[in-house]
């Protein structure tokens, strides 16, 4: 194990007393709690943290935040690998076990770093350029290679074995950012009593501030934002959340925030979530999200060791650890200047600081009288080293050579860019302020304020004061009573000055813009001589601001340079809109608690059980389990269903229906309700008898078919297919609420009230004779076919229906649910006189093609009731839903595909759903189908395979020999056209 | 997610409900023309701003919600059962 030979004696937030070990690229290595996995292998003289996407080159931590663009690990192993983590932001935990990215074989020697010599081939717009040809190489070639040598980490193989958790919460005032600007806003909300979130997206409050430099009130700062905390903490009405970043901006001032509960533990304790997903209402919102530092452009400028002005400062102030033992700085502003200050107090050599401003302001002249050597007008030009900055080339402003330093460590300040982030997802474009060479946020268009640094005021005096007035106003706009504003805490006021920016420091090296997707500043003007003038062509053709990164650091360089190439300001080239979320967020986090069998609810029948204990094999219909076949040993499936469909005819098979959509309708309209629902009339159907109904939608073409019973002059009970149970009652609480609210009639679904038995074969009634023959007679006087008869079985209500879907003499029996299981039971032992078998609902699909009764694959949405051969069922007495549409012109033309048998006309082979109608197979093309397959059986009472199909000219085709054509395994089979009937056409055995 | 005022439970979150199209088209009486009924079926405006719509509360009351939404912002103005006569505010906007 190494020491941390770069840790500094005194100072920062991190607990001296706890040592902390982790591993790094299977290295061992020891920091201390509170520190980051950055800052802790900052501590122990690692700058080499990763290797770039394209180019693989190395690369350090180039800032201290989420912002990060280089140092992005693989954390834990197994399972829970995770890729694309920031080292910035990952809390160091005992046990930690990181891994760099990009890499092959190891981080110091990378094979793909030889991209680099191949640089000017991987410039802008390299994949469109050189995988473009031929386009069949496309999927099996090119992407695997873009795949293998681009991908940003691996994700885990295995199933995440942690839990994700939503949760919601409202607010009257959100208080986004803990740094001053935002502890400020948070204080004086908080002390009004309304109701405060106030969400920090690290572990620790401060932003950007100098906990040892910077004086709040006259305390370190350190002090005052441990104070203020405190403060938070206590009030009731502030919910403090920290390491819980706010990503989307939605509408109506709905928040998403991802807050990782137990991202800096190596395994979540038992029944805690890893992350929790947080959907957050609030009134006013407060946008405190800081600023970000911009990197300069100059050759070599991804070296590690090259490191944000405030990032080093912040490695220095809060962690202790220094990032160099010789500093130099770069510079084209003053903030450059506290950090200069901080390493000079902390004993670390600042070799040089370069200012590109000409005029000496007050912060070089303080620090030029502080005895550190500052240099106007100069440049960064270049810096070297081999996986480690080792000194710095400088340059005048015109691209003169001014001699270099030795040092191992460059921190650049290009400027600060406001973070308008969430202020622009509103859909308020930012405004470019010349001055601070940065953009502010735009006009708000919601309930929502920026204040502080990101709303452009940088200077600490400022931040505090803005965020504590933003903080009272918004209580006031959330219409809550704020009293009056109270004094702002006070920090010196040191004003911001002035910034000189250069976008682009004269050099012809790789000058890096983009760091994490390797875009250089060549790559910008190259899109732009290529006529990428837009800028969102621009961040398309290159990839700039397109990683995981967002563009944080990018944006505004890349911008810049391309408002330079084409000759324009910034504001003329405009700025990309930025869209949630603002860092990467797990796919687990979205998904919750919705995955794997919580993904959405299973529905079993009252019957569940008995399917079991006869073994069947389920299938699932929407939610529902439906017992698919009951298989006996040694029986494959197509064996089962042959049998189970054969003994139905032959004996007697039972069946559980119940997941038929059922709605119960009351009312004196109810009939001529169903009237204007239904195809056919419903108005003379007489109480205790059912009927077959079709509905059309509006447009005219079939909606749902269904069994409807009349149990009383203003009863009916409605079935309707499995499918559409939802929809079908939709459509009757539109036409009840909306079309027609004259109507006196009133429904509801129970489907999940009354379940449902059907008893079909010769030996049906005999079964139902012996089961319910003391409650209920059953014959045919009594009940004849499409009879119903409503009776008390052991005190329940029992509902029986002569009705037949297989052709065969059938009833249905319904009960209330919870007597689902003794109704099955009663049937079943019933049964066992007579030959009695259970049925699956592959069985239940045999019987009804060989009757060439529709069901859903005929029922596609794009067919007739005449395309059926149900057009005279349509009455012409009345009016009703799709009466009108369905006489249009294409809906009764000649050509139309309708409804026919069809049969297989050799021994061998089999039919197949899907498979096209053809003439001939000299021609299989589209244009030659005449029509299509939807449903097969290998039916028993046939002897052979037979279909359901549409075809062009429909049963004038009766007798015709085609070939049913399936093209995706090339099959051809002949086929007869012939009824839909196959079995029993005239109907006599459901009478019998 | 919106939040949409059913004027029978209140306001509800957005994902109770099933959106379910123009609400200011009327179904023409049963002895309309086709070309009347076509219009209702399938014509349709698509505006950029206020637009008056069905909001079905299905897992709350299952009551169909009139709805006047800008398509623009999301802004909900107002809300009422299905034969209230509901007035769009002239001009666009969100606070």
């Amino acid at each position: 194990m190494t020491t941390q030979q770069n840790r500094l004696p005194k100072g920062g937030q991190i607990n001296r007393s706890k040592s902390v070990k982790f591993s790094f690229d299977g290295k061992s290595y020891s920091g201390f709690e509170g520190d980051t996995l950055a800052s802790a292998l900052l501590a122990n003289n690692v700058a080499l943290m990763g290797r770039s996407f394209k180019y693989h080159r190395p690369r350090g931590c180039m800032t201290a935040g989420s912002e990060e663009p280089n140092a992005i690990v693989e954390m834990r192993t197994g399972a829970r690998r995770e890729p694309n983590t920031r080292a910035t932001i990952a809390e160091l935990y005992d046990g930690l076990e990181a891994s760099s990215q990009n890499r092959s074989p190891s981080l110091k020697f990378d094979i793909q770093s030889v991209n680099q010599l191949l640089g000017p081939f991987l410039t802008a717009g390299f994949y469109y350029k050189t995988f473009m040809w031929p386009a069949s190489f496309w999927e099996p070639i090119y992407e695997k290679i873009i795949r293998r040598s681009a991908g940003l980490g691996r994700a885990a193989t295995e199933a995440d074995p942690d839990t994700y958790e939503h949760a919601h919460d409202h607010c009257d005032v959100m208080v986004v950012g803990a740094g001053p600007a935002g502890l400020a806003a948070a204080l004086s909300a908080g002390k009004t009593g309304a109701r405060v979130i106030f969400v920090e997206e690290q572990s620790f409050a401060g932003g950007n501030l100098c906990f040892e430099r910077d004086k709040i009130d006259g305390k370190p700062a350190g002090k005052w934002v441990a104070g203020a905390m405190a403060q938070l903490r206590k009030m009731d009405n502030v919910k403090v959340m920290m390491r819980t970043c706010l990503f989307g901006y939605y509408d109506h001032n709905v928040m998403a925030a991802l807050e990782r509960i137990n991202d800096h533990v190596a395994v979540p304790p038992e029944h805690e979530p890893r992350q929790k997903m947080w959907t957050l209402r609030t009134k006013e919102v407060v946008v405190a999200c800081g600023s970000q530092e911009r990197p300069m452009v100059f050759d070599n400028n991804d070296m590690p060791g090259v490191m944000l002005s405030t990032a080093v400062r912040r490695f220095v102030d809060r962690f202790a650890a220094a990032p160099g033992k010789k500093i130099a700085i770069c510079t084209n502003n003053d903030d450059a200047y506290e950090t200069a200050a901080l390493l000079k107090e902390k004993g670390i050599e600042v070799p040089v600081i370069c200012d590109v401003r000409e005029e000496a302001s007050v912060a070089a002249t303080q620090a030029m009288k502080n005895g550190l050597r500052v240099e106007l007008g100069v440049l960064p030009a270049r810096v070297h080293g081999w996986h480690r900055v080792s000194s710095l080339s400088m340059q005048r402003l015109d691209g003169s050579a001014f001699g270099s330093v030795d040092c191992n460590c460059v921190a650049v300040s290009g400027g600060h860019s406001a973070d308008v982030h969430l202020a622009s997802q509103t859909g308020a474009m930012p405004v470019w302020n010349e001055k601070l060479q940065s953009f502010v946020p735009g006009k708000p268009t919601r309930a929502e304020r920026s204040a502080g640094a990101s709303n452009g005021s940088f200077a600490l005096a400022d931040c505090l004061s803005e965020g504590h007035a933003a903080g009272h106003e918004a209580v006031k706009a959330a219409g809550v009573k704020a009293g009056k504003l109270s004094a702002a805490p006070k920090a010196e006021k040191v004003p911001f000055g002035s910034i000189k920016s250069v976008w682009r420091c004269p050099g012809d090296g790789k000058a890096f813009v983009d760091f994490q997707n390797d875009v250089t500043a060549k790559d910008i003007k190259l899109a732009e001589q290529e006529g990428y003038v837009s800028v969102e062509h621009t961040k398309r053709y290159t990839t700039l601001g397109m990683a995981t990164d967002q563009g944080k650091t990018s944006n505004i360089n890349g911008l810049a340079i391309l408002a330079e190439a084409r000759g324009l300001s910034i504001p003329e080239v405009g700025t990309t809109r930025f869209r949630p979320p603002y860092s990467p967020v797990a796919i687990g986090a979205f998904a919750g608690h919705e995955r794997g069998k919580t993904f959405q609810p299973v529905r079993r029948t009252a019957m569940h059980r008995c399917h079991e204990k006869l073994g069947a094999v389920f299938v699932e219909a929407g939610q529902w389990l439906r017992p698919q076949y009951y298989p006996k040993p040694g029986e494959d499936i197509m064996e089962a269903i042959w049998r189970e469909s054969d003994q139905v005819r032959k004996t007697v098979g039972m069946c559980d229906v119940s997941t038929l959509g059922k709605i119960e309708i009351f009312g004196d309209d109810a009939g001529e309700f169903l009237n204007r629902l239904y195809i056919n009339g419903w108005k003379m159907l007489a109480p205790g008898k059912a009927r077959y109904g079709l509905m059309l939608r509006e447009d005219g073409y079939v909606f749902d078919d269904g069994t409807t019973s009349r149990l009383a002059n203003d009863h009916f009970l409605m079935t309707t297919t499995t499918a559409n149970a939802a929809r079908v009652l939709a459509h009757m609480e539109h036409g009840s609420q909306v079309l027609w609210p004259e109507l006196d009639v009133h429904f509801c679904s129970a489907t999940e009230q009354w379940c449902g038995v059907a008893v079909a074969g010769p030996n049906s009634r005999k079964v139902l004779e012996d089961a319910f023959g003391d409650h209920v007679d059953v014959s045919d006087e009594s009940l004849p076919f499409m009879g119903i008869k409503e009776f008390n079985w052991n005190g329940a209500t029992a509902r029986i229906f002569r009705i037949s879907f297989s052709g065969e003499r059938a009833f249905e029996v319904n009960v209330p649910w919870r007597y689902g299981e003794a109704m099955w039971n009663a049937i079943y032992d019933a049964g066992q006189n007579h030959g009695l078998i259970p049925y699956g609902t592959e069985a239940l699909g045999v019987l009804r093609i060989e009757k060439g009764h529709v069901a859903g694959n005929e029922l596609d949405g794009r067919t007739t009731a005449d395309d059926m051969g149900l057009g005279k069922m349509m009455s012409t007495k009345k009016h009703f839903i799709g009466q009108p549409m369905a006489g249009r012109e294409g809906m009764v033309a000649e050509g139309r595909a309708k409804l026919v048998g069809i049969k297989l006309t050799q021994g061998s082979g089999r039919l197949r759903g899907g498979a096209h109608i053809v003439e001939s197979l000299n021609d299989t093309s589209s244009a030659a189908s005449l029509g299509w397959v939807t449903s097969v059986a290998d039916s028993p009472a046939t002897g052979t395979w037979i279909a359901l199909g549409y075809m062009k000219g429909g049963m004038s085709n009766k007798g015709k020999k085609m070939y049913a054509h399936y093209p995706l395994r090339n099959e051809a089979v002949e086929v007869e056209i012939c009824s839909p009937h196959f079995f029993d056409p005239k109907g006599e055995r459901h009478y019998g | 997610m919106h939040q949409i005022n059913c004027p029978w439970c209140g306001k509800r979150d957005e994902a109770e409900f099933q959106y379910q199209g123009d609400a200011s088209v009327t179904r023409p009486k049963p002895n309309a023309s086709e070309e009347a009924f076509f219009n209702y079926v399938y014509m349709r405006e698509n505006p950029k701003g206020w637009h008056t719509e069905w909001w079905h509360h299905v897992s709350g009351c299952r009551q169909w919600v009139k709805v006047v939404r800008n398509t623009a912002t999301h802004e909900v103005h107002t809300t009422g059962k299905p034969h209230d006569k509901l007035s769009k505010p002239k001009a666009g906007g969100r606070k």
